[in-house]
C-alpha cells in the first residue's frame, strides 16, 4: 500500500538546510491501523505530507499502491489524492458557506462524479457518520465533534484506500474526541481502509495496532502492539 | 470538475460575500452605464444635427455667385467681377435631368409697415413657389407664393410666423396689406414655426415673388440659387452640370461656387461621431478601473480563502479546476456589473429621452457591444492573476496557517 524507500526531505531555511525527514524506510500494508507520534518539530507532519502526496521528497522512492508516485505531475498526484486518499485535519477545514452535505460532496464534485451518484454517496457517508439529521446545517451551526464527523464523512465519501488523520482530536474535548476516534476505528473495520493517525496524544496513539515514533526526522520506534 | 459545478461553486462564493460582490459589480455597472449614457448623448447630438439639416433637404445644392478659389499668379489687370446670377440662369439649370427643382433667391432688407401704422425692418426674401418644397417649409395659414411665370411681379407676400405676430398680433394676417419700401403686398400666407435653427431663420422674414424683389431692390442679381437634385446619387452629376451650364451662359466662365448641403451634414456627422467615440472611450477607462478593482478584490479573496483553496487542492482539485473557479468568479462579477450597468444605462437614456423629447438620444448598438465586451474582458484579464495565485498556493502552507 505504502512503500517508502530512503525518503529524505530537506527544507532550506534562510541559508541553512534543515532535514525534516531523513532516510526513512517505511512499509504500511493494506488495512493497517498506524499511529505516528513524536514531539513537535520531529518531522511527523512532514512525513504525513509526504505520505499524503501533498509534498515531494527531496530524494528516495515512494510507491503508493504499487505505483511509483515520486515523479508524477502535480495534477496526477491530485488525481491519486482524489481517488485514493481521505483527509481529516485537526481544524476540520470545512468550507463555512457550504452545508454539511455540500462539504461532504466536495471531493465527489472535484472528481466530476455525476450529481445523482453524488447524492447517493453523500447520503451513505452522512449515514455512516450519523449526521443525516445535520445534512443541511452549515459548519457554524455544528459542534466541534459534529464538524469533525462531517470531515470524516467527507474523507470516506470517495471510498478511499487510505485515510490520513492529522491530530483528529486536537481541537475536541475528551468526549467528542473519543467519539470521533471510535467512529474512525469502526469505519476502518467496516470499510477495510488503511488508517494513519498523526498525533502527539499518547492515549490516542496507543490505540493503534502499529505505533511509529519519529524523533529528529528518523523512525525511532516501530512497534506492533497486539490489540 | 464539471463546468456546471465550477459555476455553482463560484456563484456560492459570490453569494456568501454579497456585500463585496455588490460593491464591485457597482463599479463595473457605473462604467458600463456611463459608456452607454455618454454615447447615447453623442448619438443624440448627431441625430439632432442631422435631423435639422435633413429638414432643410438633403439633396440640396446651393449655387453662389463668384468662385471661392485661390488662384496664383499676378493679379489681373482688370478686376475680376463675377457675372451676376440671374433668374434665367436658375431656370436654365433645369435642362439637366438630375436637377429637379430650382428656386432663385434674392435677399434684401426693407421697412415693412401695416395699415395700423406698425413698422419694422424686415429681411425680405425674393423667390418662387418651388422654395416651399425645396426648403421643406410648412404653411400655418393661407398659401405660399403661387406657381407661374417667375418674371411676373405679383404683389403678394408670405410672412414668417414671428413676423406675422409682430405685425398683426393675434388678428388674422392673411388678406391684410403691408407696405414694403414703396410697394404694397397682400399677405397670402403665414409660415408655420419650423423649429429649425440652422440656416435661414424663416420665422422672421417676408417672402415675395422674385420679380417683385428685383423691382423692390432695383437689381437683377440673385443672392443664390437653391437646386434640388432628384436623388442623393445625382448630387455629384448635378454639381458638374451646374458648373457646365453656368459656364455656357457666362461666356465660358465657370464663375459660381456650388455647396452640397449633404457634404456639410456628413462632415458635421463625422465630427460628432468622432466626438462620441472619444467620449465613449474616456468612459471606457472607468471600466478598466473597475477591472483593476475586480483584480484587487479577487486577490484579497484568494488571501482570505487560503484554507479553502488549500483544502480543495488537498482533496484533489486540479490546478486548472482552481484556476477556473476564480476566473469564473471574476467573470461573473464583471458580467453581473455589466448587466446591471446595461439596465441602468438604458433606463437613464430613457429618462433623458423623456425629459428632453426634442433631443433624440439613443444608445447606439456598437456602444452596447463595446461596453459589454470591455467589461467582460477586463473581468477576464484581471481575473487571471488572482486565479493563478490561487492555483499556485501550496496546500500544506495554505492549510497550516490559521
Amino acid at each position: 500500500m505504502i512503500d517508502l524507500r530512503n525518503i529524505t526531505k530537506t527544507f532550506v531555511l534562510g541559508e541553512q538546510q534543515v532535514n525534516a525527514v531523513i532516510d526513512v524506510d517505511l512499509t504500511i500494508g493494506r488495512g493497517e491501523y498506524v499511529s505516528i507520534m513524536g514531539p513537535s518539530g520531529s518531522g511527523k507532519s512532514t512525513l504525513l505530507n509526504l505520505i499524503a502526496l501533498l509534498d515531494r521528497p527531496s530524494s528516495g522512492e515512494y510507491r503508493f499502491d504499487d505505483q511509483l508516485v515520486t515523479d508524477l505531475s502535480d495534477d496526477e498526484l491530485a488525481g491519486v489524492r482524489r481517488h485514493s486518499i481521505g483527509f481529516i485535519f485537526q481544524s476540520f477545514h470545512l468550507v463555512p458557506r457550504l452545508t454539511a452535505s455540500q462539504n461532504v460532496e466536495l471531493p465527489l464534485t472535484l472528481a466530476g462524479v455525476a450529481p445523482v451518484r453524488r447524492r447517493e454517496q453523500v447520503e451513505r457517508a452522512l449515514d455512516a457518520t450519523s449526521l443525516s439529521d445535520r445534512a443541511q446545517h452549515r459548519s457554524h451551526e455544528l459542534s466541534g465533534g459534529q464538524r469533525q464527523r462531517v470531515a470524516i464523512a467527507r474523507a470516506i465519501v470517495t471510498e478511499p484506500k487510505l485515510i490520513l488523520a492529522d491530530e483528529p482530536t486536537g481541537n475536541l474535548d475528551t468526549a467528542a474526541g473519543s467519539q470521533v476516534v471510535a467512529l474512525l476505528e469502526e469505519l476502518r473495520i467496516k470499510q477495510g481502509v488503511t488508517l494513519i493517525v498523526v498525533t502527539h496524544d499518547p492515549d490516542l496513539g496507543q490505540r493503534a495496532e502499529r505505533q511509529i515514533r519519529i524523533v529528529d526526522g528518523r523512525i525511532a520506534k516501530d512497534v506492533h502492539a497486539s490489540a | 470538475m464539471h463546468p456546471l459545478d465550477v459555476f455553482r461553486f463560484a456563484i456560492g462564493s459570490l453569494r456568501s460575500n454579497w456585500r463585496r460582490t455588490g460593491l464591485i459589480a457597482l463599479a463595473t455597472a457605473i462604467g458600463v452605464s456611463s459608456v452607454l449614457l455618454l454615447t447615447a448623448l453623442g448619438e443624440g447630438a448627431n441625430r439632432y444635427v442631422r435631423g435639422q439639416f435633413e429638414s432643410l433637404g438633403t439633396n440640396l445644392l446651393i449655387v453662389l455667385p463668384g468662385r471661392s478659389e485661390t488662384v496664383g499668379g499676378p493679379p489681373p489687370l482688370l478686376g475680376e467681377t463675377p457675372r451676376d446670377l440671374t433668374v434665367d440662369d436658375a431656370y436654365a439649370l433645369l435642362q439637366h435631368p438630375s436637377l429637379q427643382q430650382v428656386a432663385p433667391v434674392m435677399v434684401g432688407a426693407a421697412p415693412v409697415s401695416t395699415p395700423a401704422g406698425l413698422e419694422r425692418e424686415v429681411t425680405i426674401l425674393g423667390s418662387t413657389s418651388e422654395m416651399l418644397d425645396i426648403q421643406r417649409l410648412q404653411m400655418a395659414y393661407g398659401q405660399f407664393l403661387p406657381p407661374g411665370d417667375p418674371q411676373r411681379a405679383a404683389s403678394v407676400c408670405v410672412l414668417g410666423s414671428e413676423l406675422a405676430v409682430h405685425l398683426f398680433g393675434s388678428s388674422t394676417a392673411v388678406g391684410q396689406w403691408v407696405r414694403a419700401g414703396d410697394r404694397r403686398f397682400r399677405v397670402i400666407g403665414v409660415l408655420a414655426d419650423s423649429g429649425v435653427t440652422v440656416g435661414i431663420d424663416f420665422n422672421d422674414l417676408a417672402i415675395i415673388p422674385v420679380a417683385s424683389a428685383q423691382a423692390l431692390f432695383n437689381r437683377e442679381s440673385l443672392f443664390r440659387i437653391l437646386v434640388e437634385a432628384a436623388t442623393e446619387q445625382d448630387l455629384d452629376a448635378g454639381e458638374k452640370a451646374i458648373h457646365r451650364l453656368i459656364a455656357e451662359r457666362h461666356e465660358g466662365e465657370d464663375d459660381v461656387t456650388v455647396i452640397a448641403q449633404d457634404s456639410v451634414v456628413k462632415t458635421l456627422g463625422r465630427v460628432l461621431t468622432t466626438l462620441t467615440y472619444g467620449v465613449g472611450g474616456i468612459s471606457a477607462i472607468s471600466l478598466i478601473v473597475a477591472g483593476v478593482l475586480i483584480m484587487n478584490v479577487m486577490l484579497v479573496s484568494v488571501t482570505q480563502r487560503r484554507a479553502e483553496i488549500g483544502l480543495l487542492k488537498a482533496l484533489g482539485a486540479r490546478l486548472a479546476d482552481v484556476r477556473r473557479m476564480f476566473m469564473v468568479e471574476a467573470l461573473l462579477l464583471a458580467t453581473l456589473g455589466a448587466v446591471v450597468g446595461l439596465v441602468v444605462g438604458l433606463a437613464a437614456t430613457q429618462v433623458v429621452a423623456e425629459l428632453y423629447p426634442k433631443f433624440p438620444v439613443a444608445v447606439p448598438l456598437w456602444s452596447i457591444v463595446v461596453a459589454l465586451s470591455v467589461a467582460m474582458s477586463t473581468g477576464l484579464i484581471f481575473g487571471v492573476i488572482p486565479a493563478r495565485r490561487a492555483a499556485a498556493l501550496d496546500p500544506i502552507e495554505a492549510l497550516s496557517k490559521r
